[in-house]
């Protein structure tokens, strides 16, 4: 049972699960940011993104437009990461990873709470970036805000790209990553690699949740069904991969629009889990993901 | 004074202590060998040196305390260690990117420095580190090291596990280095015989202990090393 297929339509099917998988990406980049160098899962990744959402809404409410407040979240996100890691994580460095996920959702407990404080739950309106019109595009109907958020996406990727590829910093952090010990001997403060991946992970983190508020309500609980897509997301890339993680953001996301659309069975309601169902059976042929590889040695 | 000294050091993996009171000096541009049995305790002398084993005692390059791996690699000491360190993920000119990541140089003509020395590692400028030969890995570690413009090499084994060729090769850049750009050089190593004919100076290592020091000429002509570890 096929529901009744226009290539107009399709294209624009194409463009939202590419939107919606841009907002997946954003956070499963961040999630693997952090588990290269730390080994563990942030499960307070949404939460840092809500609450640097929340600090655009406010300097939103204070006259500042969303493209001026933008850069500024960054920089505070970023600072707020590293900060997180240097006094939260710091200490439990050296301890069982386990150790560290527990600390991280008491990180997201904690925030979630310090949300409902500050600005007291409740979801709001939030404006974002880009006009919510569509514009016609060979008859499609194609909406500006996607296009926007899959831009800002493919800009983020690019700037990220370029500084872990071409600058000195950007290879120090790869390799405290890749190995610490030898890192160190080459005179790499590896302790601050550690805390500049957190800064990073937040910022990227900060820059989904500007990009999906609009699309919802902000309210302190605004990420916490995507960072379970985000998951889904890396685990589907490899936790190791960048690259996987985009990959496997924009294949979920694109997955599930479509799979809501044509497949009449499944539908809006059973469309998440037929996506989890796929990347389950994925998982069994290729258990470190897409692109989870293992580097080829000799001896 | 030394340029490096090592003062009653003693470090421990654990419940094992592996150095009971090691004291040793490697002078400005002196080449010093370490030579020892198994377990003798040659790779954590060199690990006490760059900090990335637990000790106590007294551990000074160029007259200041070394504390830590970091500390170790600012200060001019760069450390090849057991396994080699490189980065088997990233490519070799990464590898050597890193290891001049403490200088504010031209990289370009450190690299041609480098592989002056080393040529096959320009062909394989591009490749991951990790498909090398064995080598030509040996050769990217050492590399990687002269991009730092240490002051103090420390070598741990660089003959394990390669061809005789290759290790003469190896040793014969080590001497130049050593004598052309007064480089000091601590080597440990199993292969005695190359080690006494690279090095002006030696000490043999057991469970933990220095229980022999002299000029490697010395060391030859002793009965007890040659049996040991020379074996003829």
């Amino acid at each position: 049972m096929i529901a009744a297929f226009t290539w107009t339509e399709f294209a624009e099917q194409i463009v939202s699960g590419l939107a919606d998988g841009s907002v997946y990406a954003s956070l499963a980049l961040a999630l693997v940011l952090i588990y290269r160098s730390t080994r563990a899962i942030n499960f307070a990744q949404g939460e840092m993104a809500t609450f640097s959402t929340f600090i655009a809404w406010s300097l939103m409410n204070h006259g500042f437009s969303f493209w001026a407040a933008f850069p500024v979240v960054l920089a505070i996100s970023f600072a707020g990461g590293v900060l997180v890691e240097r006094v939260i994580i710091r200490p439990v460095e050296k301890a069982p990873v386990l150790t560290i996920v527990i600390v991280t959702l008491g990180l997201a407990l904690l925030l979630n709470g310090l949300m409902y404080v500050i600005w007291s739950g409740g979801d709001r309106s939030f404006n974002g970036g880009f006009s919510s019109r569509t514009i016609k595009v060979a008859g499609a109907h194609i909406s500006i805000q996607y296009i926007g958020i899959i831009g800002v996406l493919a800009a983020l990727l690019l700037v990220l790209g370029l500084f872990f590829r071409f600058t000195k910093l950007g290879l120090a952090l790869r390799a405290s990553a890749l190995n610490p010990e030898s890192s160190r001997l080459v005179g790499i403060r590896v302790g601050w690699m550690l805390a500049f991946g957190w800064g990073l992970a937040a910022m990227v983190g900060a820059v989904g949740g500007m990009m999906v508020a609009p699309l919802q309500f902000l309210g302190p609980n605004m990420m916490q069904a995507i960072l379970l897509y985000a998951f889904a997301a890396a685990v589907l890339g490899g936790l190791d991969s960048p690259v996987g993680a985009v990959v496997g953001g924009l294949l979920l996301g694109l997955t599930i629009d479509l799979l809501g659309r044509y497949v009449g069975y499944i539908g809006s309601t059973l469309k998440l889990p037929a996506a989890l169902l796929l990347i389950l059976v994925l998982l069994l042929f290729r258990p470190g993901g897409l692109f989870g590889r293992v580097a080829e040695r000799r001896v | 004074m030394s340029l490096l000294e090592l003062r009653d050091v003693e470090a421990r993996y654990g419940p094992v202590k592996a150095l009971q009171g090691v004291s040793l000096d490697v002078g400005e541009k002196d080449f010093v060998a370490v030579l020892g049995a198994n377990g003798a305790g040659k790779t954590t002398t060199l690990r006490a040196v760059s900090g990335t084993v637990r000790r106590s005692g007294e551990v000074r390059f160029a007259g200041k305390k070394v504390r830590t791996p970091e500390g170790a690699a600012r200060a001019g000491i760069a450390h090849v260690p057991e396994g080699r360190g490189t980065f088997a993920e990233l490519s070799v000119w990464e590898n050597l990117r890193l290891g001049a990541y403490t200088r504010r140089a031209n990289l370009n003509e450190d690299a041609a420095r480098v592989f002056g020395f080393f040529p096959r590692l320009q062909e394989r400028r591009d490749q991951q580190a990790g498909t090398l030969s064995g080598g030509e890995q040996q050769m990217l570690a050492l590399g990687r090291a002269l991009m730092a413009r240490p002051r103090l090499l420390l070598l741990d084994e660089p003959s394990l596990g390669l061809a005789p060729l290759v290790v003469k090769e190896i040793f014969e850049t080590l001497v130049k280095l050593n004598e052309d750009e007064g480089t000091a050089v601590l080597v440990v190593e199993q292969n005695a015989n190359i080690a006494l004919a690279s090095a002006s100076r030696a000490y043999v290592l057991e469970v933990g202990r220095v229980v022999v020091e002299g000029a490697s000429d010395e060391l030859r002509a002793n009965e007890s090393v040659r049996r040991s570890y020379l074996g003829y």
